[in-house]
């Protein structure tokens, strides 16, 4: 599905990832767990292909195509989703409307037509409902006036909606709830099969009590640092990242 | 709404050029020679068989423009028009003779009528829009007549109306914009050809959106169209009119006047849907779009709002303004003007309060892409009878990419103590963090960028008749094609 071999990545002159390998195939799940400052978020772009981020060495595959070549919306298309650490908030935009839209381009994107009204009614109702989300939400302007804990639901929804084959879940956790958490990730449970794959990045173990990863990875500086499996984020609550880090 | 989706439709699908309405339609003309003199108006005036104190008032306006100066263009680049090196008149030959029903219509002027999408045929009058469309310089059908007449409505040309309610023309023609206004205005009442006119009679709640499309077709015509809207007391009407023209190298004049009246409790809802071709990406070609729109609130808690989205037009000079006379009376404004490539306008309008308790609202959105400027233009002006008058003024830039301009000149004068004026005004650039968004969520750059500006404008574009306002919103995006990336 993705496999990343000896990233470098600087913005700016300044260095932030600095070799980095990693290789999630299909149906894996993979935690992302480092300190702030890290590069976590500077990955998660860009996987995506934010700008202003020089890829001064390293290769991207993503399913058998160079994902650098790759425009924003065609990595977007062709499966890969971010949910963001910070979503953006887009005055006079109604969330619905925003759902639709992005849900068409997807479809014309694959050759396919319009998803009728009726079709994506009743898609997102079932959808906002097992994420436990008013509808009534959905009416107001895309993420304006949203609570933290409502604008990463919001990201959620927005990922099963669009069924995406790579989710990048960039802190997900942070500001939810332990109700949200938990809701939160039984919708990412349910997305989850053998044809898709997840890199969840977080600060927490909390949240892989209820999202097991299949491989865990710290990073400090750039680097992965070590990779284990669900026990090494139990070590890691239990001693920290600086000792984790040295040890490695 | 089929004619709606029948626009858009053709939005997509026309031409292969950036301009979407840019084809011309070949048809025979009947043409006077160029220039602009006392033959012209009278050659005009005698094609219409208009009654003599027309012609007469023609011929004083064109002395009045014999004498006026020429208005000072503040920031917008104008060249010198040469106003002999000008059409002003033409029509289809096959129009000559007024058509008495649709199915006598040259089958090419229908065609670029459905290639527009506008629903002249008598089956896609379900949609329930009234349409008189002016091509060139004549007006080419009104539908939906008898129902309307049947209400004491009355919805036809401006030449028409000259015949058939000499009266009302008489009392209100030039009554709210005089001859002596200002150049243009005076160009206009000299050799305006042709344009709508209304009139709602008292108590009457106008049940369809009346609507006009002008289309200016022919080279080097100039287009002065003239409309004027009654509603008598008590009444309601909303009206909506289109623009297109086609690609032509050459820059093509268009001088518009148009005069609300609204008496007691009565309200006027005018909006406009303004895509003249604005030339091309270096600046060749396009309308010149000189216009003078302005509604007097003559009668007590009467109110006039206007709406307009402005996206084409090489060079745009427009202010609709509202004369708050009755007491209690209401002004709004609500405005989007898009400018690309080269484009400039100035646009804004003008709230000049007189009665008590009048009060006036003014939202203006500018969007400035390519290397185009973007003037917002206002006066609100407060005369000392105006007890208690209240005006709230909003105006917010966006600007794409670093080469383009946008300048917000407020002018406030106020001879009144107990009056409120509020003004608030910001200018931002594109978020490119937004952007980046959008296109993550699999939409390319430039449906990213249609949608934020659609989310900018929302305020405005949601006062435009519903069944408009989604074609608006694809007129914003396309209009900003190219804008990005
Ligand atoms: N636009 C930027 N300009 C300069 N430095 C940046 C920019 N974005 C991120 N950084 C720096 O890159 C490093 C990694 O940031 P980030 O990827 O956001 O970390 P994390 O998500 O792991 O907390 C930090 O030191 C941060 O200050
Ligand atoms: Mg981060």
């Amino acid at each position: 599905m993705l496999e990343i071999k000896n990233l470098h990545v600087s913005i700016e002159e300044k260095k932030i990832i600095k070799g980095l390998n990693l290789t999630i195939n299909k149906g894996e799940v993979h935690a992302l767990m480092g300190p702030n400052g890290s590069g976590k978020s500077t990955l998660s772009y860009v996987l995506s292909g934010k700008d202003k981020y020089e890829i001064d060495n390293g290769t991207i595959e993503y399913n058998e195509k160079n994902l650098l070549e790759l425009d924003v919306d065609e990595r977007a298309n062709e499966g890969l989703f971010l949910a963001f650490q910070y979503p953006m908030e887009i005055p006079g935009v109604q969330t619905s409307f925003f759902l639709k839209t992005a849900i068409n381009s997807k479809r014309k994107y694959l050759g396919q037509s319009e998803m009728d009204a009726l079709e994506f009614a009743k898609l997102m109702k079932s959808k906002a409902e097992e994420l436990n989300i008013n509808t009534e939400m959905l009416k107001r302007d895309l993420n304006v006036n949203y609570s933290g804990g409502e604008k990463k639901k919001q990201e959620i929804l927005q990922m099963s909606m669009l069924s995406p084959k790579m989710a990048i879940l960039d802190e997900t956790d942070s500001g939810l709830d332990i109700d949200a958490l938990r809701i939160v990730s039984e919708g990412v449970n349910k997305l989850k099969s053998k044809e898709n794959s997840f890199l969840v990045i977080t600060h927490y173990q909390r949240l892989l009590n209820y999202i097991k990863p299949d491989f865990v990875h710290i990073i400090a500086d750039g680097r992965i640092v070590k990779s284990g499996d669900y026990s090494l984020a139990l070590e890691l609550e239990e001693k920290g990242y600086e000792e984790i880090s040295k040890s490695a | 709404m089929a004619a709606t989706e029948q626009t858009i439709k053709q939005v997509n699908t026309l031409g292969d050029t950036d301009y979407k309405y840019g084809f011309s339609t070949e048809l025979d003309e009947i043409r006077p020679p160029k220039g602009l003199n006392e033959d012209i108006i009278k050659f005009i005036s005698a094609q219409k068989d208009e009654p003599e104190w027309m012609l007469d008032w023609r011929l004083n306006a064109f002395k009045v423009f014999n004498k006026l100066p020429k208005p000072e263009w503040a920031k917008l680049n104008i060249p010198e028009i040469d106003y002999q090196d000008c059409y002003y008149y033409s029509i289809p030959k096959s129009l000559k003779d007024k058509p008495k029903s649709l199915d006598e219509i040259d089958p090419e002027i229908i065609k670029t009528y459905e290639k527009l999408g506008i629903p002249l045929k008598e089956q896609k009058m379900l949609s329930g829009i009234a349409v008189d469309a002016v091509f060139d310089s004549v007006s080419v059908a009104t539908t939906y007549k008898k129902q309307l007449s049947d209400l004491g409505i009355v919805f036809c040309s401006i030449s028409e109306a000259v015949k058939t309610h000499p009266d009302l023309v008489k009392k209100y023609l030039g009554s709210v914009i005089p001859v002596s206004d200002h150049s243009f205005a005076a160009l206009n009442s000299a050799v305006f050809t042709d344009g709508s006119f209304i009139y709602i009679p008292e108590g009457v709640r106008c049940p369809v959106e009346l609507s006009t499309y002008f289309r200016i077709n022919a080279m080097n015509t100039g287009q002065f169209e003239r409309t004027l809207i009654i509603a008598d007391k008590d009444s309601y009407v909303s009206y909506l009119e289109g623009c297109t023209a086609p690609m032509r190298d050459e820059n093509q004049l268009h001088a518009a006047n148009v005069e609300l009246v609204a008496l007691d409790n009565a309200e006027i809802k005018y909006s406009t849907v303004q895509n003249w071709y604005p030339g091309d990406k270096e600046g060749k070609g396009g309308i010149y779009n000189f216009v003078t729109k302005r509604g007097a609130c003559r009668g007590k808690n009467s109110k006039i709002s206007w709406t307009q989205v402005e996206t084409g037009s090489a060079i745009t000079w427009k202010y609709p303004s509202c004369i708050l006379q009755g007491d209690n009376s209401k002004g709004e404004f609500y405005s989007v003007a898009i400018t690309n490539n080269m484009q400039q306008a100035d646009t804004g309008t003008k709230m000049i309060h007189i009665g008590k308790n009048t009060s006036s609202k003014i939202i203006s959105k500018g969007i400035s892409a390519g290397k185009a400027n973007n003037t917002y233009r206002g006066l609100v002006n407060i005369l000392s009878k105006a007890k208690n008058a209240r005006n709230f003024t909003q105006c917010d830039s966006l600007l794409i990419g670093n080469k383009c301009g946008a300048h917000t000149v407020p002018y406030i004068e106020s001879s009144n103590s107990d009056s409120m004026v509020e003004h608030e005004a910001t200018t931002s650039k594109i978020n490119e963090d937004q952007l980046f968004y959008c296109q993550q969520r699999g939409l390319n750059s430039e449906d990213a960028v249609g949608l934020i500006v659609n989310g900018f404008c929302k305020e405005v574009l949601q006062h435009l008749p519903m069944e408009f306002a989604v074609e608006a919103q694809k007129l914003v995006a396309i209009s900003l094609e190219g804008s990005v990336g």
